[in-house]
Formats: C-alpha cells, sequence, structure tokens
C-alpha cells in the first residue's frame, strides 16, 4: 500500500497568511498561527511556511511567526523564502523549524544543497523547485515565483539537486498554482522517477480525487495544499477518507487538544 | 509537578525542538554538554540527526561517550532519539564501520532499497508509520509504551535502521514496504525510539510524558 503524507501548505507575507494564483495576485487570509493551530488540531502530516517575498527583497521575516508555531505545535515544519545561506538556516532552525526549503539560492551555488546537508543532515534540506511547463513532458525550473528563468531542466536539476545532498525535492507547478485544476500529476511522475529521495507535489489542488491521481499515476510521496484548507473546502478528514478509500495509507492522528 | 530531564547537548542538531516537547509535558529540562552533569543526570535524553559516526565522533570529542555509558549503567532512565536511538546500538555500517555505545548489542543497516516484493522505494523513509508490538518483544505495558495504542503512528525520518541481536530487545517495530522495521528499543529503563516523539503530535508528547514518569 502506498503511503501519503498531507501537507498543510501556508504562504506568507510580512505578518499575513496570503494566497495567490499563479504565486501572483496576492490576498490577504490572516494570522498564519491560527491556520497552523487548525490544521495541526486536525491533524495535517506536516506544515510548510513559504515567505513569498522574501526572495524578491533578501529577506526573511518569518521568525517570529515560526518561534510562535514552534511553541505550541508539535508536527515537522518546513521553512522556505529567501534562505540564502548556512547562517539563515541556522536562524530557522534554531526559531523552530525542521527542515528548509531552498530554490534560487540553490540554482545560484548549488553547493550550497550540500553544505546544508553536511552541517545540519539531509533530512533537513528540501530543494525547492518551481517548475513551468515548457511544452510535452519538459518543465523549466524558475525563481522569484515564477518570474525568473534558471535555464535548468527540472527533472535534471531534480536529479543533481538529490546527489548533491538534498532529501526531499518539494515541487510547486507554477502552471497550476492557485487555479484548483489539479495537479500537475505528469510532473511529479517525470521527478519521482528520476530521484530516490521523496517528492512533495503541490500547486494547484482542486478536489479530494486529485490526491488519489498524485499517488497512484504522480508516485508522490506528499501533497502541499494550501487554498482547499485555507478556506475549509475540505477538511482533512475529509482527505484521509479519501486516501483510505483509495488504498492509500494515510495516519490516523490522535486529538491535539 | 515537575520531572527534572538532562537532554544531552553534544552540538549536534536542532535541539530546540526536543526542549519545548519535554517541557510541554511538563518537565524541567538541563540542556548541557557537561559530561558530569550528563553523568548524574535523573533522566537522559540522547538526540541524534545526520550520520551516524559524525554523531558518535562528535560525542567522544564532547567527552561525553562515557559519561553516556556510565549514566546506561546506573538504572537510571535513558531514551535515544533517531541518530541517538542507533548510536545505543554496537556498530554502524552508514559511510564505513562506527562503533557505538554497546548499550545494546546489535547493529545499524541502511535500510533495504527495495520493498520486499523487490520494487523500489524511497530511502529516506520520511513520514508516520504505525508501530505495533515485536513479535518476541516484551509487554508494553512494562515499557515507555504503556498506553500507546498498537497502530498509533509516530513521525519518521531515516535511512538506516537498528537491528538489535536479541529480539527481546525490540519493543515496537514498523512496516516499512513490507520490511520490518525497528521502531523502540531497549532494555528497560533504557530506550531508544527510531521516530521522533517531538514531531509526532500528541502521540509523541505522550510517549516523552511517560519517559518522565519512569
Amino acid at each position: 500500500m502506498k503511503n501519503l503524507r498531507i501537507i498543510a501548505r501556508l504562504d506568507i507575507k510580512g505578518p499575513n497568511l496570503i494566497k495567490g494564483v499563479h504565486l501572483e495576485g496576492l490576498r490577504k487570509l490572516g494570522d498564519p498561527n491560527e491556520y497552523a493551530l487548525r490544521y495541526y488540531r486536525e491533524g495535517a502530516d506536516e506544515l510548510l511556511y513559504m515567505d513569498i517575498v522574501a526572495s524578491l527583497y533578501g529577506r526573511n521575516s518569518l521568525t517570529d511567526i515560526i518561534r510562535r508555531t514552534a511553541e505550541n505545535i508539535f508536527i515537522p515544519l518546513t521553512v522556505g523564502g529567501g534562505v540564502r545561506s548556512i547562517a539563515d538556516v541556522e536562524t530557522l532552525l534554531k526559531a523552530g523549524a525542521d527542515k528548509v526549503a531552498i530554490n534560487t539560492q540553490a540554482t545560484r551555488t548549488p553547493e550550497l544543497i550540500g553544505d546544508v546537508a553536511r552541517r545540519f543532515g539531509s533530512q533537513c534540506m528540501v530543494v525547492s523547485i518551481e517548475a513551468k511547463r515548457q511544452g510535452e513532458g519538459r518543465w523549466e525550473a524558475f525563481v522569484d515565483n515564477g518570474r525568473e528563468h534558471t535555464g535548468y531542466d527540472v527533472v535534471e536539476w531534480a536529479r543533481h539537486a538529490a546527489d548533491l545532498g538534498a532529501g526531499e525535492v518539494l515541487l510547486t507547478s507554477v502552471d497550476r498554482e492557485g487555479t484548483r485544476n489539479g495537479l500537475d500529476v505528469e510532473l511529479a511522475r517525470a521527478v519521482a522517477g528520476a530521484v530516490a529521495v521523496p517528492v512533495i507535489l503541490s500547486g494547484g489542488f482542486g478536489k479530494p480525487q486529485d490526491l488519489v491521481t498524485a499517488v497512484t499515476e504522480g508516485m508522490a510521496d506528499a501533497i502541499g495544499i494550501a487554498d482547499a484548507l485555507h478556506y475549509r473546502r475540505y477538511s482533512l478528514a475529509e482527505l484521509r477518507a479519501t486516501a483510505r478509500a483509495n488504498d492509500i495509507a494515510v495516519r490516523e492522528p490522535l486529538r491535539a487538544d | 509537578m515537575s520531572y527534572k530531564v538532562t537532554l544531552c547537548d553534544y552540538g549536534v542538531g536542532n535541539l530546540l525542538s526536543v526542549r519545548r516537547a519535554l517541557e510541554a509535558v511538563g518537565a524541567e529540562v538541563d540542556q548541557t554538554g557537561d559530561p558530569r552533569r550528563v553523568a548524574e543526570a535523573d533522566r537522559l535524553v540522547v538526540p541524534g540527526v545526520g550520520a551516524f559516526g559524525a554523531c558518535v565522533e562528535t560525542l567522544i570529542a564532547h567527552g561525553l561517550r562515557d559519561s553516556v555509558c556510565a549514566f546506561a549503567q546506573s538504572g537510571r532512565p535513558l531514551l535515544g532519539i533517531c541518530v541517538g536511538m542507533q548510536m545505543l546500538l554496537d556498530s554502524s555500517e552508514e559511510f564505513g564501520v562506527y562503533e557505538g555505545l554497546k548499550i545494546v548489542p546489535g547493529s545499524v543497516q541502511r535500510i533495504p532499497v527495495t520493498r520486499a516484493d523487490g520494487t523500489p522505494h524511497r530511502i529516506p523513509q520520511i513520514g508516520w508509520r504505525g508501530i505495533w508490538p515485536a513479535p518476541e518483544g516484551p509487554d508494553w505495558s512494562e515499557t515507555i509504551l504503556a498506553g500507546t495504542q498498537p497502530g498509533t503512528a509516530f513521525y519518521f525520518v531515516h535511512s538506516y535502521t537498528a537491528w538489535p541481536s536479541d529480539p527481546a530487545h525490540r519493543i515496537a517495530d514498523t512496516d516499512y514496504g513490507g520490511r520490518r522495521i525497528a521502531a523502540v528499543i531497549g532494555k528497560p529503563p533504557l530506550y531508544g525510539c527510531q521516530f521522533h516523539p517531538e514531531k509526532s503530535g500528541p502521540a509523541g508528547l505522550a510517549l516523552l510524558e511517560r519517559f518522565l514518569s519512569l
């Protein structure tokens, strides 16, 4: 039986949880800690915070939010956005993050991946890839919320990053992100077939059946879900029920309060 | 009521989440790398993350190996977490052969790269897995798992797995791709868990709370 992790993804701008379409056109939703606590109580397997403007301005404003989250939430927390150095990683881990997701700086200086993996363990080093489809079965890696080309082929880059020491690959489909049109299952399948490490697929989750195809066709190990949870279109319990009905193993959480 | 627990800090990994989780269940945490305080602890938690050899070597470099071993002889409760659990064994084959603390006989080996049916699976194993009594292990009611329901899920992240040579030292197992993986090992009151209780939500907190009451 295949296992699936369901990860609540919270995109952050300044002090606010936000949601956009194609990583742009942002709308404020509220205090990220309130949402995070709700997802913890409902049994999210992990949380993912992405500071979506940090790369653009070369800073990371997440540490206060992380610190508050880590006080009363005891599931893995991955943080990304604007992570440029070992010192940045250290700052985020000291605030309470368990893993960091690195995109822009990993494409500029790929040796950072190995440095982070050696210093903090590869379980801590998630390579984040923003993928835009470039024709049939080809995706290019982008940075800065899908604005800047890197020229890297996503599958090749994922394989290289895993060889350098990345312990997981976080794939965000820029084409699907915020559209609710379904996850890019082909993208996940192409990357999952190229690397041995787990693959997290994010961007475009629309309906519970999408998690089934992500696993059965996309071979994804985890999915990141944002607005379906933020807007309460589905509960985590509903998503787990759909997974189980399709022979996908998900955890049965204990009550968190 | 507050329970004192010493968190062995030998400069590896991020101890913040372990400390916070222990505090959340009422522990008074002494996070220290002082060999004397470690040897004299009421209760000792040994975390560990990354590569086995690097953890053991760092522990030795901090002068803590003998303290942890002396503590283990004392009959007071110990909990090793993840690589901290693996270090309790005799040796590991991760990136060469390294000696462990030899508190629990056995070795640490790579998780096979295939499922039991021969198809490939993901390494590292990352995710929540249910744990079950090991076939020849002790009754959970006499262990740190007293009160834990079989099948309760905990959060794992690892590429290597512990193989105690005496099956009686295997307390709980999990399944990964049809393969039996040691989840909790030990000789009460010395325990090691492969998963991260500090990241396993209420189930993990309950386990830590029981550790405090041992």
